[in-house]
């Protein structure tokens, strides 16, 4: 498939966040205000986008020539753990300014389904590589449009008369089950 | 044979793998070197850098308070980090106000150490020390509120104010959470403590539950600027709800001991007359002590209880007593929106709001 096809079936028809449903922690809890969306967005992006290219070779080039396919669960998570850790210290060390936007969201990101997901999804679509970092960039994209969207639409209710019970998480699952409603206008357009 | 074989194999080399990197990172990139923690510009602590302020201080026995461990979600360990700290980071925003970013505030417990640093820690919080405890008294005050009497072991005793509260640390864990202290400090070498249950409370819960006299406990103090304004001469009210009780009975204590002249009037709300405690003790300093006057009020007395008292909020109660009178000082403790409701009446009375002290439970 075209790499612009999967790139705008990432961010509009297979949303991760809005189609499967993944990362829905800190979809909910990260996206009080708009600085924060936008930073943990950044995020999931280049963590997206590096485990995916690191895991690509590791199923491709070590797993599949020895016969140990069904390893890849475990070791997709344990690569992202540790490069998250890595990327982690050497943010703190050389990149200062980018640790102050990055730093605190890192460590949560590790337990994100999406950034399992993502590495799962490009094994079992067939995707080369260069597909597969562009579908991790651009499901990266995706979730971050969709939290900012959040965000943007959480600070509005800020205004709003919302009943007791459902103030915090409870508003934000309806919305985003609506958002979701609203991309499901955009099925169709690309098959994966 | 070899199917088994080979999956082991390449999972502990790629897993050994990471983990050498992880390892050679932590050596080589994640090691600032020796940096230098100046505290008020006169003590000076050598640190192997990487780890956060927090830690260093508690490591060099400098207890700051902190209720969560370190996860910043308490907001507690805020102190003044002059140079070397870095950006405030989106972690802390959330407990600092703009007068506390203007004065160089931030969390301890977010701060790592990369380059030598400049601190501003308040005198009483370096006074703070750690005391390993002996349970001696477990007793019920109420259906929910127990008093716990705490002998001090290592060191053997303790300076506060009246009014100031210590730190609980929960066995097996690195959470602290706070207490005031109930006992007055003439008592050196123990302190009480009054714990009301939290259904799901980690740490009261601990105490209700598992709590035995002979435990072994280690308490972190004193904290809070909450205590009694010795050098005034003004005359005193003081407010209370539930656990509010304990930090007022130190001062009430405080007080009676030393034959105070000052006037001290406490009104103390509670809900029905299970809810009431420490009434005898209070009626008896009452006798003794004429300068002293104990006001119970009941919100919602049952036919049982059998009471000819107060009935009401406390705050009607403390508008029906309370002359207007601008030569008086306030001290409250207890929930939140008493103690809103409470200021209320207290300017309303005259009093004004710099001689209003309180500690939010
Ligand atoms: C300065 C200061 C002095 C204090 N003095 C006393 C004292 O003398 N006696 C005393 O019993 N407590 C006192 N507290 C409160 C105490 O520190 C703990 O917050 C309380 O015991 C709950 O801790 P936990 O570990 O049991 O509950 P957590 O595990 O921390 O919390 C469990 C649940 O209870 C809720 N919760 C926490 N605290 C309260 C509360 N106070 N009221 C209602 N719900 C709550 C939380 O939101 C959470 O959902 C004081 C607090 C402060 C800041
Ligand atoms: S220790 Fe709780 S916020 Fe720092």
């Amino acid at each position: 498939m075209a790499l612009f096809m999967i790139f705008f079936a990432t961010l509009f028809t297979h949303n991760i966040a809005l189609t499967y449903f993944l990362g829905m922690c800190p979809f909910i809890s990260v996206s009080k205000n708009l600085k924060t969306a936008w930073g943990m967005g950044v995020a999931v992006v280049f963590v997206m986008t590096v485990t995916a290219a690191i895991n690509w070779p590791i199923y491709y080039k070590v797993l599949v020539p020895l016969k140990a396919e069904f390893l890849y669960y475990v070791l997709f998570i344990i690569t992202i753990a540790a490069l998250v850790q890595f990327v982690e210290m050497v943010t703190e060390r050389y990149l200062p300014a980018l640790q102050v936007t990055l730093g605190v969201f890192l460590p949560l990101i590790t337990v994100n389904c999406a950034i399992l997901g993502v590495s799962l999804f490009m094994i079992l679509r067939n995707y080369s590589y260069a597909q597969s970092v562009v579908f991790a960039f651009g499901s990266g994209v995706g979730w971050t449009l969709a939290i900012i969207a959040m965000s943007g639409i959480r600070t509005k209710l800020m205004f709003a008369d919302i009943p007791k019970g459902l103030v915090g998480p409870g508003i934000t699952m309806i919305i985003a089950g609506i958002m979701a409603l609203a991309f499901m206008g955009f099925a169709g357009m690309v098959g994966v | 044979m070899m199917e088994v074989l080979i999956p082991i194999l390449v999972m502990c080399s790629i897993a050994s793998g990471l983990a050498v990197l992880l390892a050679v990172a932590d050596k080589y990139i994640a090691s600032y070197g020796e940096c230098k923690l100046i505290i008020n510009k006169d003590t000076e602590i050598t640190v192997e850098g990487g780890d956060t302020l927090l830690s260093y201080l508690i490591d060099n026995e400098i207890y700051m308070p902190s209720a969560c461990g370190g996860k910043g979600t308490c907001g507690y360990c805020k102190l003044k980090v002059l140079e070397g700290g870095g950006t405030v980071l989106p972690t802390e925003t959330p407990f600092l106000t703009k007068h506390d970013i203007a004065q160089a505030v931030r969390l301890a417990c977010q701060v790592k150490v990369k380059k030598d640093v400049e601190l501003g820690i308040p005198d009483d919080l370096l006074a703070a020390q750690q005391f390993k405890t002996v349970i001696e008294i477990i007793e019920d005050l109420t259906h929910d509120i127990k008093r716990i009497v705490f002998k001090l072991i290592d060191p053997e005793k303790i300076e506060f104010k009246a009014g100031q509260y210590v730190q609980f640390c929960i066995p097996e864990t690195t959470e602290y959470r706070a207490y005031s202290v109930a006992s007055q400090p003439s008592i050196a070498d123990r302190i009480e403590l009054m714990i009301r249950h939290i259904p799901g409370g980690l740490c009261s819960g601990y105490v209700h539950e598992c709590l035995e006299e002979g435990d072994e406990i280690f308490l972190t103090g004193a904290y809070g600027d909450f205590y009694l304004r010795e050098e005034s001469t003004k005359d005193i009210i003081c407010v209370a709800g539930g656990c509010g009780m304990a930090p007022i009975r130190s001062i009430v204590k405080h007080l009676h001991e030393k034959g105070s002249t000052r006037k001290i009037t406490y009104f103390f709300g509670a809900r029905q007359k299970r809810d009431l405690f420490c009434t005898e003790e209070l009626r008896a300093i009452e006798k003794e002590f004429p300068n002293f006057k104990y006001i119970p009020a009941l919100s919602e007395p049952i036919s049982e209880d059998d009471w000819d008292g107060e009935v009401g909020l406390i705050t009607a109660t403390m508008q029906k007593h309370m002359k207007h009178d601008e030569n008086q000082e306030a001290y409250l403790c207890g929930p939140p929106p008493m103690l809103e409701a409470a200021v209320k009446v207290l300017t309303a009375k005259g009093v004004s709001k710099s001689d209003i002290y309180y500690d939010e439970f």
